[in-house]
């Protein structure tokens, strides 16, 4: 049986190995895609972000127990890091969840950034498509965790959980500064240290300062590791999953975010094109050469490159 | 230490030396390396002198054995009044042949007993437990019940000798049952003596075998402290572990700071259960690494005592002066052992054996030169333990107390580890203390890092391993090593199967409940565990409803 | 195509000395391999569900209890009834010569044994990939 049918089917290692394959670019898998993306589309996904040490992992074990315990059926994407010098990483977000490997219901899959910014890798989107058709209701998708640009979460998510922890001191500064706006709930995890609800309220504070109009993202206190409120968090996620559906904000958000991607996806193509015959002809080497010799400006380096294509 | 003439003639001979002698020869013969280190890189001078210790002060940072600081030892006569303990620990299979093995240690001359238990025990699941499944009396005995303990110390009076236990976690239920056995010999627990390993914290960090988390853990471990401190007041509490952490890959400084900061956890743990600090204080007890760089862990064992003198006398305002005296057994590092040409493992443990003594413990463990291979066999131990009674009645170093005392480098690096201690102790603190920089990831993150540069520094050759890396040689494959015989799993669990079916399981059932009632209230567990030990109330049994109660420790591994 | 190779780092059984695999996971990533590292107390079950997820190349496995005649075999049956014959199986830790051919006829394709480098690992596994 081929993998297309074989994914289909709710065969776990087809899933695994389309995964891997868009991982790696493989041609062969973007079109199994092409084929398969009308089965798409039933999975909710939910964006889990926040800083270092938030706990991200246990919470989104915890979730996807409740989850399960609603017969519900849960992919997760787990982001790291990859080392940019070798191209390395580990990735180690397994180890707590690994009470749930052996449900069959669920399917983790570890990923390295790859190179990409923004606390996701270039196949997140994909490999969270290839989750969907394999027939997941949920999806979490855990982003690196580095604090502060990873909004491209909400560019994949169809809800953004953000999770904070008491004490966070300057790096809500920072916080406030990006990705306060793209958060649809907040959870403050460890929420039985010193300092939870001067935590809740900051963030209290900072939704009064950007007004949503209709939905205001509710902010609780949780303990992932205690089990404390984490029954209210699955409720405020699916509430907002019911307010996103009611409104139609979710085909909305969903057209934006697919746009996204189409241009993201042209965005690479067309570099490939140009950067290729760049390359071929050591162009980008030479037209540098005379930049740096004040021969040229890198304007006019810009436009001779863009001919090839033109 | 010196007059300021004394030192400027010091300081201008050695300049001369340099200038006229030293250099003369490295133009001509550069030196072996640009810097030498010490095992755990600190940088080594060619020579030390006393300018290098000019500002030591002998009464405050040296002064006499058995007074504070501590730095020459806890007694005053140190091994000329009594040598150290020779405890060599063992364990494996059941019950039966570790008792065997026991009877021979104590006939061989060894003077205390240790216990190792098998993971199954130490992580407290029966050995009918699915996790068990191959774990069985593997790295140490298989106790299930007390039924398992009676034949563990049979024949063997626990009023003559003294016992060290290996168990973390489950501390509570070893005790209680070492307890019930003593009562069925008709020994009072005040006579009792030996020690249970009772640190939680080090399992975090290092060794692994944790079930509860922090917070429950140290509840139980103050619970223990309190019960011993009316009840078992000669038996040590607790051994707190810098041994592991060193084995996990951490450098000498990092062991004495790691270790002497869960002291300190511990210790406002016990203060902050109500407590009186020297009711508890004398009775913990260290448990430390001996390495092959002699004169470093020398220093190391003599820095570690000052320093743990100085915060109990200053930090928790100890009076008893028995709260100030770090006493601590030592195990020679099982990580320096080679699979490669065994035997040169036996010189390894001497010398780490000889940093040990020269650095003052109270008692010993050296390792078989075939645990690198395996469990140790018969005549690996005793090896092990008579390369200890050479160096207590051979070597001399015995003689006189403390004899490194005074060396210049000796003492400077003693200095030296203890201010780099000191530094990691005040970033510990600042993080809230261990068990927070534990849950942080600080510890295991600074570990790691020693670890992996170690592996570095001995693929490219820095460190030379003498058969690992270097002087290599053909070796056929070793055999004359200890099995344990794999039908022992099914052995214990018949045992097991016969004790379920022969008690009386309605009493054991409610002391269970009991205990399940008391675990969520803030009593002392221990007399409780006590009563559901002595109706045969299994480990796993005991432990589970712990688990029920208190949940699981979840790791957090920060790579 | 530019793949790293992906390997789950495993630690089957009770014990808990983790200082080797933590050494290996770090001298594979360093590698430009990625590593998927799984913690302590890991069921062959665990194991081999997280080897199918994660669509590894490589399963590393550690033990220093004793346990790996029992233990190390499993998983690769357990792999062999998922009917995975591409992922190469490799074991490290306290284990002596005389169960070595054992190990290998059961699926082990190599045992490391104390005092490997890292390198020797790398090298291995690059070698001798079955995809």
């Amino acid at each position: 049986m081929n993998i297309e049918k074989r994914l289909l089917k709710g065969d776990r290692r087809a899933c695994a190995r389309l995964i891997t394959m868009l991982e790696n670019d493989d041609e062969r898998a973007i079109e199994i895609i092409k084929r398969l993306y009308k089965h798409s589309g039933n999975a909710y996904i939910i964006g889990i972000t926040g800083p270092p040490g938030s706990g991200k992992s246990t919470l989104t074990n915890r979730l996807a127990r409740k989850l399960r315990n609603r017969d519900k059926k849960v992919g997760i994407l787990a982001i790291d890091p990859t080392s940019p010098f070798t191209g390395g990483a580990i990735l180690g977000d397994r180890i707590r969840m690994s009470d749930l490997a052996l449900d069959k219901g669920i399917f983790i899959r570890s990923m390295g950034t790859r190179g990409s910014l923004g606390g996701m890798s270039k196949a997140t989107w994909s490999a969270a498509k290839v989750l969907d058709i394999y027939g997941m209701d949920y999806i979490f998708i855990e982003t690196v965790g580095v604090g502060q640009s990873e909004v491209d979460i909400v560019k994949v998510a169809d809800t953004v959980l953000m999770i904070m922890v008491p004490n966070l001191g300057d790096d809500i500064q920072a916080i406030k500064a990006g990705i306060m706006e793209i958060g649809d709930i907040f959870a403050i995890n460890k929420s039985d240290l010193d300092g939870a609800d001067k935590t809740k309220m900051e963030i209290e504070m900072n939704l009064d300062l950007n007004d949503k109009k209709d939905y205001r993202p509710p902010v609780i206190k949780v303990s992932a590791t205690q089990d404390e409120n984490m029954d209210k968090l699955v409720e405020k996620l699916i509430e907002h999953r019911n307010y996103m559906e009611r409104t139609e904000k979710l085909i909305e958000r969903r057209k934006d975010n697919t746009k996204f991607k189409i241009i993201k996806l042209i965005e690479e193509e067309l570099m490939n094109l140009i950067m290729d015959r760049a390359l071929e002809q050591n162009l980008l080497e030479s037209l540098s050469n005379e930049v740096v010799l004040n021969d040229l400006d890198p304007y006019t380096a810009k436009d001779k490159i863009m001919r090839l294509i033109k | 230490m010196f007059n300021e003439k004394d030192l400027k003639d010091i300081e201008a001979a050695r300049d001369k030396w340099e200038k006229e002698k030293v250099k003369k020869v490295t133009s001509r013969f550069p030196e072996r390396k640009k810097v030498f280190k010490t095992g755990s890189n600190l940088e080594v001078d060619r020579v030390y002198t006393p300018e290098d210790i000019e500002d030591l002060d002998y009464n405050e940072k040296i002064g006499f054995p058995g007074e504070y600081p501590y730095t020459r030892g806890v007694q005053p006569t140190m091994y000329r009044g009594r040598l150290w303990t020779m405890r060599q620990y063992a364990g494996f299979a059941t019950a039966e042949e570790s008792n065997n093995r026991y009877k021979y240690l104590l006939e061989q001359g060894q003077t205390g007993l240790s216990v190792a238990f098998d993971l199954p025990t130490q992580i407290g699941y029966d050995s009918d437990h699915p996790l068990s499944e191959g774990e069985v009396g593997k790295v140490g005995v298989a106790i299930d019940s007390l039924k398992d303990m009676e034949v563990l110390f049979d024949g063997i009076p626990l009023d003559k000798v003294s016992t060290s236990m290996t168990i973390n976690a489950p501390a509570s239920v070893l005790l209680a049952m070492y307890i019930a056995v003593a009562e069925k010999q008709g020994v009072s627990k005040d006579k009792l003596r030996g020690t249970i390993q009772n640190d939680i914290l080090k399992e975090y960090i290092a060794r692994g075998t944790y079930i509860f988390p922090p917070k429950v853990s140290m509840r139980l471990i103050t619970n223990i402290f309190e019960y011993c401190s009316k009840e078992v007041p000669r038996w040590n509490t607790i051994s707190i572990s810098g041994y592991h952490i060193r084995e996990a890959g951490a450098t000498a400084v990092q062991e004495v700071a790691f270790t002497l900061a869960d002291g300190i956890a511990y210790v406002e743990a016990a203060i902050k259960a109500g407590l009186d600090v020297d009711d508890f204080a004398p009775r913990l007890s260290f448990f430390f690494n001996a390495h092959n760089d002699l004169l470093e862990e020398v220093a190391k064992f003599r820095a570690a005592r000052r320093m743990w003198a100085k915060i109990m006398k200053e930090r928790f305002n100890a009076k008893n002066e028995k709260s100030m005296m770090l006493k601590f057994h030592t195990q020679t590092a099982g990580s320096t052992l080679t699979a490669q040409q065994p035997d040169n493992n036996i010189v390894r443990v001497t010398i780490q054996a000889l940093a040990a003594v020269l650095g003052g413990t109270q008692s010993l463990h050296t390792n078989s030169r075939d645990e690198a291979l395996a469990l140790p066999t018969e005549e690996s131990v005793r090896i092990a333990l008579k390369t200890q009674q050479i160096v207590a009645h051979e070597s001399g170093v015995t003689e006189t107390i403390d004899p490194l005392a005074g060396s210049y480098y000796v003492e400077s690096l003693t200095d030296r580890i203890e201010s780099e201690a000191i530094e990691y102790i005040d970033k510990i603190d600042k993080l809230g203390g261990a068990a927070k920089a534990i849950e942080k990831g600080y510890i295991q993150k600074e570990i790691q890092n020693s670890a992996y540069n170690y592996q570095m520094e001995i693929e490219s050759q820095e460190k030379i391993v003498v058969g690992v890396n270097k002087f290599q040689i053909e070796e056929d494959i070793h055999k004359d090593i200890l099995k344990v015989d794999p039908e022992i799993e099914r052995f214990q669990r018949e045992k097991l199967e016969t004790l379920k079916r022969e008690r009386n399981n309605k009493e054991v059932e409610n002391k269970l409940n009991k205990l399940k009632e008391v675990a969520d209230t803030s009593e002392n567990l221990v007399p409780y565990i006590m009563d559901a030990v002595r109706v045969y109330a299994t480990l796993g049994e005991i432990c589970g409803v712990l688990r029920e109660v208190f949940g699981e420790y979840e790791q957090s591994v920060i790579l | 195509m530019n793949r790293p190779i992906r390997v789950l780092v495993a630690k089957p059984g009770l014990d808990g000395h983790d200082r080797g695999a933590k050494v290996i996971a770090r001298a594979l990533r360093d590698a430009g391999m990625e590593v998927i590292y799984t913690g302590l107390r890991q069921t062959p079950e665990q194991i081999v569900a997280a080897a199918i997820q994660e669509d590894v190349d490589v399963i590393a496995m550690s033990i220093l209890s004793g346990a790996h005649n029992h233990l190390f075999p499993k998983v690769v049956n357990l792999l062999k009834e998922e009917g995975i014959d591409d992922v190469l199986t490799i074991g490290g830790g306290v284990i002596p010569d005389e169960d070595i051919p054992t190990l290998k006829d059961a699926g082990i394709e190599r045992i490391f044994t104390p005092g490997t480098s890292t390198s020797e690992v790398v090298e291995f596994i690059k070698n001798n990939l079955k995809r």
